[in-house]
């Protein structure tokens, strides 16, 4: 990934440029499902039902109020839902109805340039989507701001962590049904399940230790501990390392099936 | 029924003949895709799980009802209840009927037939009423199977169910007729999803301040799950007229009002 500014250099660039260019004409629409989302869901969990929780005074939460207990675990799914529309649905399209991902392998560009650029876009979208998200998490003093700046390369973390492998397996999708079957059966139970909406040391020990090897839960907690302030280096370190090794699988296997299938 | 109907009794057998052709060549074509319907319990059940039994634990027992022993998932389900009935009815009159109004040209073809709109109409509410009943039937199943149908009255869900289709299909069929792209989806989400978390599906209606709870009671999702919530707490009186008389005005109000917007896109 060099990131010369030269796009003759970089032609990853390039690519990266196309999708930005057609941001410009379709932002708004984005607006809604990426930003607004995750603040009605903020305002009405943390703040509705959080109401509720604080009444009752559970130990689960370690004192901490429910709306900065909720607040970085719905970063860090949030930041993988963005990672899963950006670039599940937009793969699928560019390499087969749109065409754009087959014009662009027509000129000097390699698959790897289409792949990388577009993973730049996508943590484009991440990180702006997560800025959003913590302004209004600092405005309404659920965080403190300080923890708040590292919140952000730890939500794009999470968010690069599927977005990488996702665009690795959506260019191979025929079908787009296959799309909306893994939103609903994978990415839906891991947001449910990841210890989001509650601590998952209240699920039982077998199912805390099946849900603590989920890539989600990784990155709540990342997300979490940074928030409360809690992070230390060998836990703290762990999420960071398994995170970081799923998106460089990502970008390994990602390389080889864009190549397969826009030279293929 | 009785605004549907025109002075000639023939033109009313017509309009149900034509209806239940509409739901007939719906059957034919989903009964392929019927686990499509599973899918949709899914959802449901996934939020249950994770915020009614999950969160419930953090809750304990829900302030501001008059029954203590209300276990917090016995308060979410029936909401999520209504929730699935209004979701599985209106993806059906917007999604599905987008695809058929403006790409496949679906109702077009009809219209070359004897069928006129308001058959198409019709047809289309009662099929996503059929829709919309049957999910909420699955995940009914499930709630009881999970111990947490607290009382019979939670069987009332099931005509309730289908009050809350019928409203929300009308107006999704309204809806429709004004969806110029795929687009235009993201303003339907943009006033689903507030409805969803606000209208007291999580919590009850005392963490508001009082201007607040008016305009949450008078969202139609607010009045729908008052009336499958209050049967399965075991409230069962006069109150529920309130919800059962709000969905049935904006159900028909929504339906005629449909009818009218189809003919004209369809004749234009």
């Amino acid at each position: 990934m060099a990131l010369s500014l030269d796009p003759a250099r970089a032609p990853a660039l390039r690519e990266f440029a196309y999708w930005m260019y057609r941001y410009r004409r379709t932002w708004r629409g984005t607006v809604v499902v990426n930003v607004a989302n995750p603040l009605l869901f903020l305002a009405a969990m943390g703040v509705g039902l959080g109401r509720l929780v604080d009444r009752g005074g559970s130990d689960y939460l370690h004192g901490a109020p429910y709306l900065t207990f909720f607040a970085p675990g719905l970063l860090a799914a949030a930041a993988m839902q963005n990672a899963f529309l950006d670039s599940a649905g937009p793969v699928f399209q560019s390499a087969r109805k749109r065409g754009n991902f087959r014009a662009a392998a027509a000129t000097p560009m390699r698959p790897a340039d289409i792949f990388t650029g577009h993973l730049l876009f996508t943590g484009f979208r991440i990180l702006t989507s997560a800025l959003a998200f913590v302004a209004v998490v600092v405005v309404t003093g659920a965080v403190p701001w300080r923890h708040c700046v590292l919140l952000l390369p730890a939500a794009l973390l999470t968010g690069l962590a599927f977005a990488a492998p996702v665009s690795a397996w959506a260019i191979t999708v025929t079908q787009f049904t296959r799309i909306n079957g893994v939103f609903r059966f994978v990415l839906l139970p891991l947001y449910m399940f990841s210890g989001t909406f509650y601590s998952t040391s209240q699920l039982p020990d077998w199912l805390h230790a099946v849900v603590s090897v989920t890539p989600l839960y990784q990155g709540i907690q990342l997300c979490r501990e940074i928030a409360l302030g809690t992070a230390d280096l060998p836990d703290t370190g762990v999420h960071v390392l398994y995170l970081a090794v799923m998106a460089a699988a990502g970008l390994v296997l990602g390389r080889r099936t864009y190549a397969r299938h826009l030279y293929g | 029924m009785t605004v549907l109907t025109a002075p000639h009794t023939a033109v009313h057998h017509g309009r149900l003949r034509g209806a239940g052709n509409m739901v007939a060549r719906n059957l034919l074509i989903y009964r392929h895709t019927w686990y499509l319907l599973l899918a949709e319990v899914f959802e449901p059940v996934l939020y249950l799980l994770s915020i009614g039994v999950g969160i419930g634990e953090l809750v304990g027992h829900v302030p501001g009802l008059a029954d203590t022993s209300v276990a917090y998932s016995a308060f979410v389900a029936p909401a999520l209840l209504a929730t699935a009935a209004m979701n599985g009815a209106m993806n059906e009159t917007t999604f599905n009927m987008f695809a058929k109004l403006r790409l496949n040209r679906t109702y077009e073809s009809i219209r070359a037939t004897p069928m006129t709109a308001q058959h198409i109409a019709l047809g289309e509410a009662l099929w996503a009423v059929l829709r919309g009943t049957l999910i909420t039937t699955g995940f009914l199943v499930v709630v009881s199977v999970l111990g947490l149908a607290h009382s019979a009255g939670i069987l009332l869900v099931v005509p309730g169910a289908a009050l809350i289709g019928f409203a929300f299909a009308s107006v999704g069929l309204v809806v429709v007729t004004y969806l110029r792209s795929w687009q235009d989806f993201q303003f339907i989400q943009l006033a689903m999803l507030p409805m969803f978390l606000f209208a007291t599906t999580f919590y009850p209606l005392g963490v508001y301040p009082r201007w607040l709870q008016i305009v949450v009671e008078c969202l139609p999702l607010y009045q729908s799950i008052e009336l499958v919530r209050q049967p399965s707490l075991g409230h069962l009186g006069a109150g529920l007229l309130v919800p059962v008389i709000y969905l049935t005005v904006l159900g028909f109000v929504s339906l005629r009002w449909a009818m009218r917007r189809i003919d004209r896109t369809l004749t234009r």
